[in-house]
């Protein structure tokens, strides 16, 4: 349990989110501001380190950019999960980037709120996790997931149940019995619309809501049958 | 346990009155509970009873641990303000006594069953479950409602907490449906544990003068106000799993005042003994 040292860890409910407050801190002058724009192009190039595919920005874990007072470049970051192991080696890898495009001196600054969101994962980033087959979040703020409880369903269910029954032996529900969607194989039944990001269909099952890292859950397709992670709405 | 025992005073702050730190000993409670549930269900590491569940249970001591390390950075600060020297995560971690623990006892407790003799006994996963689901039913609404603390400290950590808590739920409902109405050894295991533990939600509810002081200066939220939500939550459930709830009236632990059970110490002695032999060790 060891907090990286340059990381700030509670939230600073100012300076998060009000541009007005953090032009305060911004020097008007343009070279500072060309500065704070070249710093955001290097950090967009920084990969996650658990997903190499997207960046901390493709993720929305870069949150700002500015000048400090003092001059130096303020790289203000938010942590995924609470218990995200990723976010010291993200700190070390921000300064990395920031020293070898020689940017001058820089602090990193966490916050935590707003609390970050799979909102905020940008359309570039969502399709850059469906090509690495990792399926996308829905949207919290469309259907206030992640609310409702996926369930196994009860035994007791069954004989009432008018669900029929899939080629793998799987019933698949049919909307009777307050059903609120697919159940399968795992007996689970899926909340969320989670498309296949390899072969596209929607008919798919969850397997376990903990996948290979926090942030994801295990799925498997029932049309191509191949597993796949689905990035969880946070 | 007994009548004649009282809880200790938190050092360097006995002598402040509880209008000065009722805060900060609120928060530590939050700490206190997320780290002790943390660190039992990461016992789980390694021995999952399947693959998926290995990992599953590794991720939310994950989360578990991650919100116990933000409160604790909050508590940090805030003790601060009233003696001007901050405590880092891991010394109140890891160079606190049982006593100076302030979690609730339900979550020390082995993952054993109630007939086991002692706090080595075989692990259960049904007491895992029933004690996961019971406290993320309740943590769903505490960090719902602390979401808007006076403390902005604290109301940004639970605004992060409350995802985690719900798919925590989530979890702890599905399984505890799954063995509830699964075979008759893990009906009757289910049934078995949600027995042993239930009683020990009360001292989750049980309002006493820290959480009262908080709450007036609307930093907490009386966990009380909570219990019909709750109840509610655990009753479907319940209901939904086959098993049925028992009578848990009279008997109400005490860990939040730092009294805890017999196995606390085993529990702390695993935790802290790595970090003490070796003080200040970075790896």
């Amino acid at each position: 349990m060891h907090a990286d040292s340059d990381a700030d860890s509670h939230a600073d409910s100012h300076a998060n989110g009000h541009p007005d407050t953090r032009l305060h801190a911004v020097h008007a002058d343009a070279d500072a501001q060309a500065r704070a724009a070249r710093a955001w192009t290097v950090l967009d190039a920084v990969p996650d380190p658990e997903i190499p595919v997207v960046s901390i920005r493709d993720l929305g874990i870069l949150r700002e950019v500015a000048i400090a007072d003092d001059g130096a470049l303020e790289i203000v970051i938010t942590p995924t999960y609470s218990g995200c192991p990723a976010m010291a080696e993200i700190a070390e890898d921000i300064g990395r980037a920031l020293d070898q495009a020689d940017l001058g001196p820089w602090k990193i600054r966490t916050v935590l709120a707003p609390a970050w969101t799979t909102d905020w994962i940008t359309a570039e980033g969502r399709d850059k996790l469906r090509a690495y087959g990792i399926a996308p979040p829905a949207r919290c703020a469309d259907q206030g997931a992640p609310t409702r409880l996926v369930r196994f369903v009860p035994r007791h269910r069954a004989p009432g149940d008018t669900g029929a029954t899939n080629a793998t032996g799987a019933r698949v529900a049919t909307g009777a019995a307050g059903a609120t969607g697919a159940v399968g194989a795992t007996g689970a039944r899926a909340t969320d619309n989670v498309t296949c990001p390899h072969c596209g269909s929607p008919d798919t099952e969850p397997l376990s809501q903990f996948g290979s890292t926090a942030c994801k859950a295990l799925y498997r397709c029932r049309a191509c049958r191949e597993p796949f992670d689905y990035f969880k709405p946070y | 346990m007994t009548a004649t025992l009282s809880p200790t005073p938190l050092p360097l702050l006995s002598n402040l009155p509880l209008a000065r730190t009722a805060g900060w000993q609120y928060v530590l409670r939050l700490a206190d509970n997320a780290l002790i549930l943390g660190q039992r269900n990461a016992e789980w590491c390694g021995h999952g009873p399947v693959l998926e569940e290995d990992i599953a249970l590794a991720n939310i001591s994950l989360d578990l641990i991650g919100q116990a390390r933000l409160l604790y950075a909050r508590a940090g600060e805030l003790e601060a303000e009233l003696t001007g020297r901050a405590r880092h995560e891991d010394d109140y971690a890891y160079w606190r006594g049982e006593r100076e623990f302030r979690n609730w006892t339900l979550l020390e407790l082995p993952h054993s069953g109630p007939l086991a003799g002692t706090a080595s006994s075989d692990r259960d996963y049904a007491v895992t479950i029933v004690r996961n689901f019971l406290y993320s039913a309740l943590m769903v609404e505490l960090w719902s409602a602390l979401a808007g603390s006076r403390d902005a400290g604290l109301a940004a950590i639970a605004s992060k907490s409350i995802k985690e808590a719900r798919y925590h739920l989530h979890h702890g409902a599905d399984w505890l449906v799954r063995l509830g109405d699964g075979t008759e050894l893990s009906h009757e295991r289910t049934q078995r544990a949600l027995d042993h533990l239930l009683p020990y939600m009360n001292e989750c509810f049980v309002p006493d003068p820290v959480e009262q002081e908080a709450a007036a200066q609307g930093i907490a939220v009386p966990t009380a106000e909570l219990r019909p939500a709750w109840q509610a939550t655990v009753e479907q459930t319940v209901a939904e799993a086959t098993l049925t709830l028992p009578a848990a009236t009279g008997f109400v632990s005490t860990g939040k005042q730092g009294l805890h059970s017999e196995h606390m110490s085993y529990l702390l002695a695993q935790m802290q003994s790595l970090a003490r032999a070796h003080p200040g060790a970075h790896w």
